[in-house]
């Protein structure tokens, strides 16, 4: 289990109020375990020793002056480094006490932050997104610098990390609320762009971190959702050519933190090692809404392994150096250790997240012929690409849309395009992918033509369940599109696809199928196997007449057990006609047979089973009384592999409908007959079972008799082989 | 009554037979009592109760290659392998060397100390050490041809019942009661004391046994006790790190793996629990024996372990052994991963005179003779006949001397009846159809104690199996029987010879050996005809096809071989069976096929039979490739007859016998079968120390 122990108060924060940040700019990690460098948001640059809670040296600018980045120490040179008004580098010793008389170099373009870390050059990294390695730029600091970034694009954090080989400046932007990480190598130099995947529109990453494993690096961000994903990108990864365009990163979520009410406004999510983070600023789950809270949470297992509430505020801050949270709250800026050591539970349980795997799911980029063929002379107008352009392309090189440019084209794209891309992309796509896209294909899908009367694509959403990855959360819209736009054969599909369909819209259905006219119903194109189905069922009712097993004679003997039921034999034979007679068309029939197969939950549906008009349910009582007797003679059991009502379903509905109208069905002079015949019918079956119960120990003796076939010591037996 | 001329003439299909199916063989295998392990040769030692010692093969599927007969007087306690030699010490004081070439001890040397009840070697294989009821820990000397005594170490008070060398054969740690003593094996003195805790309450009064220990490369004790308990001690400084209460019984058996990662230890409640040497985090160094998982594979005692790479092997009260895979060794779902227990030996103990319908049934310290019953009826296929005459014990042949029975065998006329142990051998006359029996007095001199017996089919010669792979062929007559001559293989052959095998018209005999070789011989010139070529894998049965000439060979990894003796080369139907492969459900089964004859009413059909099945081999039919479905006599069973050639092929199995011990077919054409159930010899054990009672 990972602990939080006791911390302790490096310093007091500047008492302003108000100010939503912490007033720390940064902190960064100095000479060893128990020195660090905290730069304020203004002019000051403090050396602590951490255990004795106390600063060493302090060096602030000249007022007037402010730093713009975190003051870094290089280890190499003993020497610290940070940026003041954005363009001045400033570069100083531990014994150096004024700032202003250390070197200073001032370069041609904005500076957005020194980096350095242990075993690693210092190195710059501009606001548009150029990186020089400190030395370089300091040899001759008015160099140009190119810019990097398009225009509205800006970076929101960055961070540098250096492996066996390599060195990296990680660097996220934002642009457009698109969000984008980029990779860039030092020596050799290259440059990788990833689009992040969109969470729920509007929701930018409240942080990110980034830690090194395995040769993958490993990013860590945390939305205001409380979502926390894990990208990993492997350094070993081919460099595509500069300029390529942005790959998909693709993401796994690794927590899902409560949130309690609304977004999280200021936290922080940090990677301790592989299976732990420690987040700032969300709720403990076991503690209210209040979100002052400094908590690890376990990865493997989804579990918090040691919480800590925070005085005042969170700033949504929080640094780690040498199993150290440094987090400012409130009016103080806290260290607190924690140790996390690595449980062996999670590799025996195989839990651990493999290194293969992960490997397999980083980004590769090979590239392909279509790419170096095609894309090269797409690529230059890809901005303005025309969708004719686009249409051209595809039949060049026969490769479609990603996810996303589909589901970009879906909501402007006539139905015969989107039908044909959608088709495209599920052919292609292999099914892990799948799984997230099915959902918001089929739910830009489901809004547009919700929103546009002229807009409808069937075939694509059928498709689209068919997959078997959509429910109805994942696009609650559908069922009742399919509804609207009187698509009955997608509503059966999603009735019989979906888990999780509400009762609500279950009886939103039913009322749609058993109001239906049948001449209309029949029109429509239903599932072949249920239809087979329900015709067997239909036909046999011919059958049982002919077998001379008729309702009739089971009638008369269940009068003869009631004793004294001395109903007419006429009307009975009259009755046991009609109930012979399916009272609903065939597809009417197998619609409804759709709605009995849906699970529910009874206290739920009974209400909404109470909007039905008396009508409707008269019906759909004769029609579960049908399939009930159809299913109560031997010869009509459910017939196998085919999907059919399950005898119980049928009475279980029959008990839901009874309860939910009663009242109404006594007090309607028609359905006298109907409930009487129920109820005689009810009465014999439980007579039978009665019976049954009674032979249960006599059976059960045959059964022991048949076992006890003793050998022997000795017998002589006949066997064939054939 | 008109159903029975109906049935009677109704044509006698051909895949039916009549079976006597027989469950009065009280084959009662003894209870496993010591286990050695020898990773170099892949070879479990295992000795038993009555003194048996059975050897098995584990690089080849575990087959049973070797069986060394019981002795009344030997109660085997420990077992040990001296690189390919294996020595034993039990209770009657004596350290016993074996010849596992010619089945039998080597000789054997009196300890002077009582009792033995444990016995070690150091890792350079150069000294033994046993523990003595006297409280001696006795060390001899390993000389190339004997051991010699060295020295005693310092006397204890109270019996020394377990030793471990340590690893570098410097400090020997042994096991006494209600405590542990550290000896330098140099000087001989004991260095440290360890007192082991008696149990609580009741038992408190009670002497603690260490029944068994174990010296870990770095000073690690581990010791296993009467009063459940497994303790790891500190033996350098004799400190107690940890004790694990396992049971409330004993633990009686130890047994680390060779890396020593992992532990497993033994109790009396038939439980078997690993221990590994783990860090409780990972990267860390501090490591700790953890207790992990838990097997119950026994119903009573586990008195015998060995930690194998991969697998536990557990042995015990309940006489079976089991190979338990540890499945984080082994790739899963392979034939390696799949538990084995091994409950019956693998060879036959039952000898069938065909043409008299005669029975003989081995045990280790006498010979049953049974004649079959009879019955008159006719019956459909899955039903049984009225019993006329039941089946008759006729005669019950007591052994003389001291050493169990090694081997019998029955002629096929049910005239004569022969038996071996290692000292002696012994041939009997039966007569008035088989009721009476004197023992033929002049025997050769030539017929010394033998390894297998056989007689030929026309029951006038006799082959005894004998060393060195030779087989003395002996002509059966009144009153005196004639040595015809020895049957040598070439030069350098020294394995036992474990199957014999004589053709119908008394031209050939085919042997086996351990080393997987098998020579055929000329009857008629006593020479060696041909030898096959030597496969792999043991056989575990053979047989000469009376017509064709051609032996079938079956090895211990499954495979099937046909070889022509007069082209001196294997069959067409053999290379094909080869080439496409045995089905993976046939190569899947667990028992060695132990038996193969031929139905000489149809020459394509060749019978086999293992522990859990019997199968008619139908050379005729195809063989069934991977995708048929191998067990398909139900299917067949439903099908109406037309479709039947469709799906059936050349494997016809029968499982509707269980735990065979033997499968043969009589001259009339009837089978008889074997069965002796599990549940039979589990009804008598004695009673576990535990039953599992519902919700507890």
């Amino acid at each position: 289990m990972a602990a939080l122990y006791a911390g302790y108060t490096l310093r007091g924060l500047a008492p302003a109020q108000n100010r939503p940040n912490s007033g720390i700019q940064g902190v960064e990690a100095e000479r060893d375990s128990d020195h660090v460098v905290v730069t304020d948001s203004t002019r000051c640059v403090t050396l602590y020793k951490v255990s004795d809670q106390k600063p060493l040296s302090c060096w602030t600018v000249k007022q007037g002056h402010t730093l713009t980045g975190a003051a870094v120490y290089n280890a190499r040179t003993q020497e610290y480094v940070a940026v003041s008004d954005r363009k001045v580098i400033r570069i100083w010793k531990e014994d150096d006490i004024i700032l202003d008389k250390a070197f200073k170099a001032t370069v041609s373009s904005d500076v957005w932050r020194v980096h350095c870390v242990a075993g690693g050059d210092p190195v710059v990294l501009f606001h548009r997104g150029a990186v020089r390695l400190l030395d370089s730029l300091l040899s001759a600091p008015q160099q140009p610098i190119e810019e990097v970034l398009s225009p509205e694009e800006a970076i929101s954090w960055s961070t540098n990390i250096v492996t066996e080989s390599q060195q990296f400046v990680i660097f996220t932007t934002e642009q457009k609320g698109d969000h984008f990480l980029y990779l860039q190598r030092l020596n050799p130099n290259s440059l990788q762009r990833y689009h992040l995947e969109r969470e729920e529109p509007g929701l930018s990453p409240l942080s990110f971190s980034v830690s090194y494993r395995d040769k993958h690096i490993r990013l860590l961000y945390l939305y205001p959702n409380g979502h926390v994903y894990e990208s990993v990108v492997s350094v070993r990864a081919p460099v595509p050519e500069e300029g390529a365009q942005a790959l998909p990163l693709p993401r796994s979520l690794l927590l899902s933190l409560p949130v309690g009410e609304g977004l999280l406004q200021a936290a922080s999510a940090q990677e301790l090692d592989e299976a732990h983070v420690a987040v700032v600023g969300v709720p403990h789950p076991s503690a209210g809404s209040g979100k002052d809270f400094l908590c690890i949470w376990n990865t493997n297992f989804q579990t918090l392994q040691a919480g800590k509430e925070m005085a005042g505020k969170i700033y949504g801050q929080l640094w780690s150096f040498w199993n150290k949270l440094f987090i400012p709250h409130g009016k103080t800026f806290s260290v607190i250790p924690y140790d996390c050591p690595k449980s062996s539970l999670a590799s025996a349980l195989g839990k651990q997240r493999q290194v293969k795997k992960d490997e397999s799911k980083a980004p590769t980029s090979v590239p392909s012929w279509n790419t170096l063929l095609h894309e090269e002379k797409a690529h230059p107008s890809r901005t303005a690409e025309t969708r004719k352009t686009r249409t051209n392309r595809k039949s060049q090189s026969a490769q479609s849309l990603t996810n996303d440019q589909v589901l970009e084209l879906i909501k402007t794209a006539p139905v015969e395009e989107v039908q044909r891309e959608v088709q495209l992309l599920l052919s292609r796509t292999d099914t892990q992918d799948l799984q997230t896209s099915v959902g918001q294909l089929a739910s830009t899908l489901a809004s547009r033509s919700l929103n546009d009367p002229a807009f409808y694509t069937p075939s694509s959403l059928v498709q689209l369940v068919h997959t078997r990855y959509l429910c109805h959360s994942v696009c609650p819209d559908l069922v009742l599109l399919a509804l609207e736009r009187k698509d009955y054969f997608l509503c059966q599909l999603c009735l019989q696809f979906f888990p999780d369909i509400p009762e609500v819209v279950t009886c939103a259905c039913l009322k749609v199928f058993i109001s239906m006219s049948d001449v209309d119903a029949a029109k429509v194109n239903l599932e072949p196997d249920s239809v087979f189905f329900m015709e067997a069922l239909i036909a046999q009712e011919h059958e049982a007449g002919l077998n001379g097993f008729s309702l009739a004679d089971e009638e008369d003997r269940s009068d003869n057990l009631a004793e004294g039921g001395a109903t007419a034999q006429r009307d009975n034979e009259k009755a046991s006609a009609a109930e012979q007679m399916c009272p609903v068309g065939l597809h009417k029939a197998v619609l409804l047979n759709e709605i009995l197969q849906t699970a529910y939950f009874d206290s739920f549906l009974l209400p909404h089973l109470k909007d039905l008009s008396s009508q409707d349910v008269v019906l759909f009582l004769q029609y579960l009384q049908f399939v009930y007797l159809k299913f109560s003679h031997d010869a009509c059991k459910p017939t196998q592999g085919l999907r059919s009502p399950s005898l119980t379903q049928v009475m279980d509905w029959m008990g839901l409908l009874l309860d939910a109208h009663f009242t109404v069905l006594v007090m309607t002079p028609d359905v006298k007959d109907l409930l009487l015949n129920l109820h005689r019918f009810v009465k014999s079956q439980v007579r039978f079972v009665s019976e049954l119960g009674k032979i249960e120990g006599s059976l059960q003796e045959l059964d022991k008799m048949a076992l006890k076939r003793d050998v022997g010591q000795y017998s002589i037996e006949i066997i064939e082989l054939f | 009554n008109l159903n029975v001329p109906k049935a009677r003439n109704r044509k006698i299909q051909m895949g039916e037979f009549k079976v006597h199916r027989i469950r009065f063989f009280d084959y009662m295998p003894s209870a496993i009592r010591a286990m050695a392990f020898s990773t170099r040769t892949e070879r479990l030692a295992l000795a038993r109760a009555d003194g048996a010692l059975e050897i098995f093969n584990f690089s080849d599927n575990y087959f049973q290659e070797k069986v060394l007969p019981g002795h009344d007087g030997r109660a085997v306690e420990a077992l040990c392998w001296v690189g390919p030699r294996l020595f034993s010490a039990g209770l009657n004081g004596e350290i016993t060397e074996y010849d596992l070439e010619n089945l039998r001890p080597r000789y054997t040397v009196d300890a002077y100390g009582g009792p033995i009840w444990t016995i070690g070697v150091n890792s350079q294989g150069t000294l033994l050490a046993v523990g003595c009821e006297d409280g001696t820990v006795k060390m001899f000397e390993v000389l190339k041809e004997r051991i010699q005594f060295q020295r005693n170490l310092d006397r204890q008070r109270g019996r020394i019942i377990s030793l471990s060398w340590h690893p570098s054969g410097t400090l020997i740690a042994a096991g006494m009661m209600d405590m542990i003593r550290i000896f330098d094996a140099e000087t001989g003195r004991a260095t440290h004391r360890l007192v082991v805790d008696r149990g609580a309450g009741a038992s408190k009064s009670k002497e603690v046994v260490v029944w068994s220990i174990a010296f870990l490369s770095d000073y690690t004790i581990i010791s296993s006790d009467s009063a459940g308990k497994v303790q790891i001690w500190d033996g350098l400084n004799g400190t107690l790190i940890r004790t694990h209460l396992i049971t409330k019984w004993d633990v009686l058996a130890l047994s680390v793996s060779q890396d020593e990662s992992s532990l497993v230890a033994g109790t009396s409640e038939g439980t078997v629990v690993q221990f590994q040497f783990l860090s409780s985090t990972v990267d860390r160094l501090d490591k700790d024996w953890v207790r992990t998982r838990t097997f119950k594979n026994h119903s009573h005692d586990v008195r015998a372990l060995a930690h194998t790479e991969t697998a536990v092997v557990s042995g015990g009260m309940d006489t079976q052994l089991v190979v338990r895979p540890l499945l984080d060794k082994v790739e899963k779902n392979t034939r390696e991963s799949a538990i084995r227990k091994v409950s019956f030996p693998h060879r036959s103990l039952v000898c069938c005179a065909k043409k008299a319908g005669v029975l003989l049934f081995q045990f280790p310290d006498h010979l049953e003779l049974w004649r079959l019953g009879e019955s008159d009826g006719y019956g459909k296929p899955g039903g049984s006949l009225p019993v006329k005459r039941g089946p008759e014990k006729l005669i019950q042949l007591k052994r003389k001397g001291e050493d169990h029975i090694c081997c019998s065998a029955l002629s096929p006329c049910g005239g004569w009846l022969a038996y071996s142990t290692v000292t002696s051998f012994r041939l009997y006359r039966l007569l008035n159809g088989s009721i009476s029996i004197c023992k033929v007095s002049k025997l050769p001199k030539d017929l010394r104690p033998a390894h297998q017996l056989c007689f030929s089919t026309d029951s006038s010669k006799l082959f005894a199996s004998s060393s060195n792979s030779s087989v003395v062929v002996v002509a059966l007559n009144e009153p005196e029987c004639k040595y015809l001559g020895t049957l040598k293989a070439k030069y350098g052959c020294r394995q036992p010879v474990h199957l014999l095998s004589a053709s119908e018209n008394g031209k050939w005999l085919a042997t086996a050996n351990t080393d997987c070789e098998v020579h055929v011989y000329n009857l008629d010139k006593l020479k060696l005809h041909c030898t096959v070529p030597v496969y792999g894998s043991c056989p575990t049965a053979m047989a000469i096809h009376p017509t064709t000439s051609n032996l079938v060979v079956v090895h211990a990894d499954q495979q099937i071989f046909e070889y022509s003796l007069v082209k001196k080369e294997y069959t067409e139907w053999s290379r094909r069976l080869q080439k496409q492969g045995l089905h993976s459900l046939w190569l899947e089964r667990d028992t060695p096929i132990t038996h193969v004859t031929f139905n000489p009413k149809n020459p394509a059909h060749i019978i086999v039979q293992d522990l859990f099945m019997f199968c008619i081999i139908d050379k005729s039919l195809p063989l069934p490739e991977a995708k048929n479905v191998l067990y398909n006599q139900m299917t067949l069973r439903s099908l109406p007859e037309p479709d039947r050639v469709l799906h059936s092929h050349g494997f016809k199995i029968c499982k509707d016998f269980q735990h065979l011990l033997c499968v043969s077919l009589l001259e009339d054409h009837s089978l008889v079968v074997v069965e002796r159930p599990l549940l039979d010899i589990v009804s008598q054990l004695p009673a576990p120390v535990r039953q599992k009672k519902f919700a507890t």
